[in-house]
C-alpha cells in the first residue's frame, strides 16, 4: 500500500449565483409580476439545489482539481477570496457533494471550519464542550477521558459550570478551540480559525498545530491567508485561482505564485517629460514587488540635469500603507564624483538587508538642488511593494502592527 | 483503518444506520439540549408543558362541552378531551420543532458534516420530555375520576411507536423541505391549527358519517387518540381505526427516510 492518505481527483463544484429579477417598466406589467411572483419564486427555490449544465447562472467554484497528500504531510492551500478554498474544504470534509470528480481518503477525518460549532448560549461551558465534541465526531467516552485536559488549555477553568452566554467571545473562541485540539484524528482538516482571537491565543493555535504535524506525523490540511503561518507550517502548498489549482509544489514558489496573482499597482515611475525625476524603479527580493524580509532591495532613480543643476541633491522616503514615513534615504552629491555635462544622471540606492516590518510600502521621492535650495520635483505613492516574513527567521512575533522596523542589535551578556 | 470516498450521489439511498449509531452521543447532547434551552430563564420552566394542555383542555371544556354540548362517548368532556391532547400536543409540537430543526442549525450544518437525521431526530426526542410531563396532569384526572386503565394499556408502546413513526415520518419530510422553501415554516402553524378538527380530539369519531369513516381513519393520529381513549376506559381496542392510520403512518416514515436522505446533500448548499 502506497502512503498516499488522500487523493483528489478531477474534483468540480458547480454553483448557483442569483440572476437578475426582471424589472417591470409599467404599472400593469408590475401588477402581472406581482401576481405571477410565487410561481417566478417557486421555480427559483427550486432552481437552488440544481445545477445544470446550460443557464446563465452557473459559476464553477472548483473546477478539476486533483492532487494527492501523503501521510503525515502538512499541506497548505492558499488563494484569494472566492478562489475556491472553501469549497474545497467543504467538499473534503463531507459537508457539501462535488459535482464531479471523487476523493479517497484513508483515515478518520475531522475539519475545523469553524471553532465552538453547535455551541449553545443557555449551556454551560462544560456541557458545550460535550456538544461541541460530539458534533465534532468524538464519543462522549472520549470526551471524558480528555474533560480535564480540555479544561485545562482552555483557561476558562473558573466559568466551567457557568453558562456560555456570559462568556467573552474570546474566552468561548478558546473553549472551542480547546476541545479542537483534543480531537485525534489521521486527517485534521483547518480552515483560517487562526483569525480569531488574540494573539496569544493565535501563538497557542500555531504552537499545537507544529505539534500535531511534527511530533505526531498527523496529516494537515491547512487554509490560510496569513502567508508566515503557511512558511512556517507547511513544505508544500497548492494555490487555486478562480476554482482551478494553478500550482502544487514547494510551499517557498507557492507562496510567491500566491502573492504574484494579486495585481500589483504602480510598478516602476516614469515621468512623460524630461525634467526633474525621470524615472524610479525599484528591484525587491522576489517577483511582483514581493520583498522578502532581510534581504536586498534597491531603488533606481534617474533625474534630469537640464535645469543646470549645481548640487543635486536625491533622496527618498519608504512609506507605510497608513502613509507614516518609516525612512529616509538620502542621496549626497558630496560624497560622489559627478560628471555633470550630461544630460541625465543615473543613481542607485542599495540596501542589503531590508528589515522593514511585513506590510505594504511605497516610496516618494524627492530632488532638489542643494546649491539654489529649489526644490525641483516631487513625486509620492510610487513603486508600491510588500513586505513578507517567508520561514521563521528568528524566533520572532510577527504580530501585525507590533513594529515598522526591525533592527537586528548584539546581544550581550554581562 | 477506515477509508472515505467522497463522491457525487444520484438518486434515492438508504440510511447510513452504522454511520448513525456511531453518532448516537451527539444525539444525546441534542436532545439535551433542546430540552435544556427550551426552559431556561423561564420561572416556571417545564411547568409550561403542563399548563399549555391543560389550559386548551379547560377552553375546550367549556366551549364544546359546555357551550356546543358536544357528544363525549359519555366520559366526563375534561377527561375526554385531555386523552387525546395529550398525544395530539405531543404530534403538533414536534411537528414544527423538526421542520425547523434544520433551518435553526443552519450554522451546524454549513460548518461541519454529521448525519443530518440527527437533528430531526433529537427534535423529536426532547418533546419526549414534555409528553412525559403531561402525563402527570392525565394522571391526576384519572384519579379524580377514579378511572382506572384496562389490561389494554399492553398496547400502549405500539401506540407509541405510531406515534413516534408518525411524527418523525413528516417531521424529516418537512425538515427537508424547509431548507429550501421557508413557506413550509409559515404554513405550518396555521395548518396544525386546522389539522386538529381532522382528528377526534374536540369531538367523537361518532360523529364521523359512516361513509367517511375508512378516508377519516387514514389520518394516523385518528388511531392513536382512539387507542388510547380506550386504553384508559378500557374499551375493547379500535383496531379498525388504528391499523390503516399504521400503515399510513409507517409510509410516512419510510417515504421520510429517504426523502431526507435525498435532499441531505443539497443542504448546505441551500441552507
Amino acid at each position: 500500500m502506497s502512503d498516499t492518505i488522500i487523493k483528489v481527483e478531477n474534483l468540480s463544484k458547480r454553483y448557483r449565483i442569483g440572476l437578475q429579477e426582471k424589472k417591470a417598466d409599467t404599472f400593469v406589467q408590475q401588477l402581472w409580476n406581482n401576481l405571477k411572483a410565487p410561481v417566478e419564486n417557486f421555480k427559483r427555490i427550486k432552481s437552488l439545489g440544481k445545477f445544470e449544465e446550460g443557464s446563465g447562472s452557473i459559476h464553477w467554484a472548483l473546477k478539476d482539481v486533483s492532487f494527492e497528500v501523503k501521510q503525515g504531510e502538512v499541506l497548505g492551500i492558499i488563494g484569494k477570496n472566492g478562489a475556491g478554498k472553501s469549497t474545497l474544504l467543504k467538499i473534503l470534509s463531507k459537508i457539501t457533494e462535488p459535482t464531479s470528480g471523487r476523493i479517497e481518503m484513508n483515515g478518520r477525518v475531522a475539519a475545523l471550519l469553524e471553532v465552538g460549532t453547535g455551541f449553545h448560549p443557555e449551556l454551560t461551558g462544560r456541557e458545550n464542550i460535550y456538544m461541541n465534541g460530539t458534533i465534532l465526531g468524538m464519543t462522549k467516552k472520549e470526551i471524558d477521558q480528555k474533560l480535564d485536559e480540555i479544561i485545562n488549555f482552555s483557561g476558562v477553568e473558573k466559568y466551567i459550570d457557568t453558562p456560555v452566554k456570559f462568556y467573552s467571545s474570546g474566552m468561548r473562541v478558546r473553549l472551542g478551540f480547546s476541545v479542537a485540539a483534543h480531537l485525534e484524528p489521521e486527517i485534521l482538516i483547518i480552515d483560517e480559525v487562526l483569525a480569531v482571537g488574540d494573539y496569544e491565543f493565535q501563538q497557542k493555535c500555531l504552537g499545537k498545530m507544529e505539534e500535531v504535524s511534527k511530533k505526531e506525523g498527523r496529516t494537515v490540511l491547512f487554509v490560510s491567508h496569513n502567508i508566515q503561518a503557511i512558511t512556517t507550517l507547511t513544505r508544500s502548498t497548492i494555490v487555486l485561482k478562480s476554482g482551478q489549482m494553478v500550482f502544487n509544489g514547494g510551499t517557498e514558489k507557492g507562496v510567491t505564485t500566491y502573492l504574484g496573482l494579486e495585481k500589483t499597482r504602480s510598478l516602476d515611475y516614469r515621468s512623460n517629460i524630461s525634467k526633474g525625476i525621470v524615472s524610479v524603479s525599484i528591484n525587491t527580493s522576489e517577483p511582483n514587488n514581493i520583498q522578502r524580509f532581510n534581504e536586498k532591495f534597491s531603488v533606481e532613480i534617474t533625474i534630469s540635469l537640464i535645469q543646470n543643476v549645481k548640487i543635486p541633491s536625491v533622496s527618498y522616503q519608504v512609506f507605510d500603507e497608513y502613509e507614516n514615513s518609516i525612512f529616509h534615504e538620502l542621496f549626497l552629491a558630496s560624497e560622489h564624483e559627478l560628471d555633470l555635462s550630461t544630460s541625465q544622471l543615473k543613481i542607485v540606492s542599495e540596501i542589503k538587508n531590508l528589515r522593514l516590518y511585513p506590510g505594504e510600502y511605497y516610496l516618494k521621492v524627492h530632488y532638489a538642488d542643494k546649491f539654489t535650495k529649489i526644490k525641483l520635483d516631487t513625486v509620492g505613492e510610487i513603486c508600491h511593494f510588500k513586505v513578507e516574513v517567508m520561514g521563521e527567521l528568528r524566533d520572532y512575533y510577527w504580530q501585525p502592527g507590533a513594529a515598522k522596523y526591525v533592527e537586528y542589535g548584539n546581544w550581550r551578556i554581562v | 483503518m477506515n477509508k472515505t470516498i467522497i463522491e457525487s450521489s444520484k438518486g434515492w439511498k438508504v440510511v447510513d444506520f452504522k454511520e448513525l449509531w456511531r453518532y448516537k452521543d451527539l444525539l444525546y447532547f441534542l436532545t439535551v439540549r433542546g430540552i435544556k434551552a427550551r426552559y431556561s430563564q423561564s420561572v416556571l420552566g417545564v411547568g409550561w408543558a403542563i399548563i399549555q394542555p391543560l389550559f386548551t383542555t379547560l377552553v375546550f371544556t367549556v366551549v364544546f362541552g359546555g357551550l356546543a354540548k358536544v357528544e363525549s362517548d359519555g366520559m366526563p368532556y375534561i377527561l375526554f378531551s385531555y386523552l387525546a391532547l395529550w398525544p395530539w400536543n405531543y404530534f403538533s409540537g414536534t411537528l414544527s420543532e423538526s421542520a425547523n430543526s434544520l433551518v435553526a442549525n443552519a450554522g451546524m450544518i454549513t460548518k461541519v458534516y454529521f448525519p443530518r437525521l440527527i437533528l430531526p431526530l433529537a427534535a423529536i426526542f426532547s418533546k419526549l420530555l414534555d409528553f412525559i410531563i403531561s402525563f402527570a396532569v392525565l394522571l391526576v384526572l384519572l384519579i379524580y375520576f377514579q378511572v382506572l386503565p384496562g389490561w389494554q394499556v399492553i398496547f400502549f408502546p405500539i401506540l407509541l411507536i405510531q406515534l413516534l413513526a408518525c411524527s418523525l415520518g413528516i417531521g424529516m419530510i418537512l425538515s427537508a423541505m424547509a431548507v429550501q422553501y421557508r413557506d413550509v415554516k409559515y404554513a405550518l402553524g396555521f395548518i396544525v391549527q386546522l389539522l386538529l378538527y381532522g382528528a377526534p380530539v374536540v369531538y367523537s369519531t361518532t360523529a364521523v358519517p359512516e361513509q367517511y369513516q375508512f378516508l377519516y381513519s387514514l389520518n394516523p393520529m385518528v388511531g392513536v387518540i382512539e387507542g388510547i381513549r380506550a386504553m384508559f376506559l378500557s374499551r375493547p381496542m379500535p383496531w379498525e381505526w388504528i391499523l390503516p392510520g399504521a400503515i399510513i403512518a409507517t409510509l410516512f416514515f419510510v417515504f421520510g427516510l429517504f426523502y431526507f436522505r435525498k435532499m441531505e446533500r443539497v443542504f448546505a448548499d441551500v441552507a
